[in-house]
């Protein structure tokens, strides 16, 4: 490392790889990876509104690529990600408001997100499921 | 005249509009945060709309989406929804992404995209609202 000349010798600050892994931090990360994953299923969604407003055939193409297997699946990763970015986002209010940073607040608030989005979406799929 | 602090660069002008050195203040966290909160009753209605489109033949998912009200859901939604993911990102461009040029790219691209992203969808929208 290049030192100037008279720099300090200060210590680095820590960075991820030293801490131990927590629910709160991984929380934290997925709550960043789900909302750069809606960015694109925006996209996706669009395409399909446009695809809609093309044509009967473009909307046929569209509606038989989400039917596909990897269609479903897409589907199903982005209603993960939405609910569980959504319950994220509340948990940023109920933080909004200085409550919930307490050691066990912030515990039972990152179980919530993580148990509320799994749970949920399985309610969704299986709902949507039945009724189609 | 004289400064605040001995040491302070910042001129006075400069602390009394409180905006800081990025010269945006908080607004990005508001906005962030306003559009969060809008989001959610929006996406959760948007949602219901294209579950109910889903596997419906073109002119069922026409009347569905083109209805008035279900039509003025999904543009609020987008337009709320793009400009969330369009702060949100620009944060996370701005955390990982250091190198000027690429960096200066990047955040350019991102407005380049939700823009592209929200007009697309909106006029796709008004398209099946007024006839296909
Ligand atoms: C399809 C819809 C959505 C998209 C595309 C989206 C996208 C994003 C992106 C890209 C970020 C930046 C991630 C980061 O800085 O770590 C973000 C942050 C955030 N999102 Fe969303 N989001 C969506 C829906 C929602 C909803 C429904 C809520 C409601 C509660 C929400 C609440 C938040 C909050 C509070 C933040 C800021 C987190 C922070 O300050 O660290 N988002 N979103």
């Amino acid at each position: 490392m290049s030192q100037t000349p008279g720099s300090a010798q200060r210590p680095l600050s820590p960075h991820l790889q030293i801490y131990r892994p927590m629910l709160t931090m991984t929380m934290s990360i997925v709550h960043r990876i789900t909302g750069c994953a809606l960015y694109f299923g925006t996209f996706l969604l669009v395409a399909f509104l446009v695809a809609t407003a093309i044509s009967p055939r473009a909307y046929e193409t569209a509606s038989w690529l989400a039917g596909s297997i990897v269609g479903k699946l897409v589907m199903f990763g982005y209603t993960w990600a939405l609910i569980h970015h959504m319950l994220g986002g509340i948990r940023h209010f109920i933080w909004d408001t200085g409550a919930g940073f307490g050691a066990v607040a912030r515990e039972r608030l990152a179980q919530f997100t993580i148990g509320g989005s799994v749970v949920l979406t399985i309610v969704l799929w299986a709902a949507i499921l039945l009724v189609k | 005249m004289s400064n605040h602090s001995g040491t302070s660069m910042r001129t006075t002008r400069s602390r009394v509009q409180g905006l800081g050195s990025a010269r945006s203040g908080t607004g990005h966290f508001w906005w962030q945060r306003v559009t969060a909160l809008a989001n959610i009753p929006l996406v959760l209605a948007a949602l219901a709309i294209l579950i109910c489109v889903a596997g419906k033949p073109h002119a069922e998912a026409v009347a569905v989406l083109g209805h008035p009200l279900a039509a003025i859901v999904l543009i609020l939604a987008l337009f709320s929804v793009t400009t969330h993911m369009r702060i949100g990102m620009q944060v996370v461009i701005e955390d990982y992404v250091h190198a000027e040029g690429a960096k200066v790219l990047a955040l350019v691209g991102n407005i380049f995209f939700c823009t592209a992203v929200a007009l697309a969808g909106i006029f796709a929208i008004l398209k099946i609202s007024f006839g296909v």
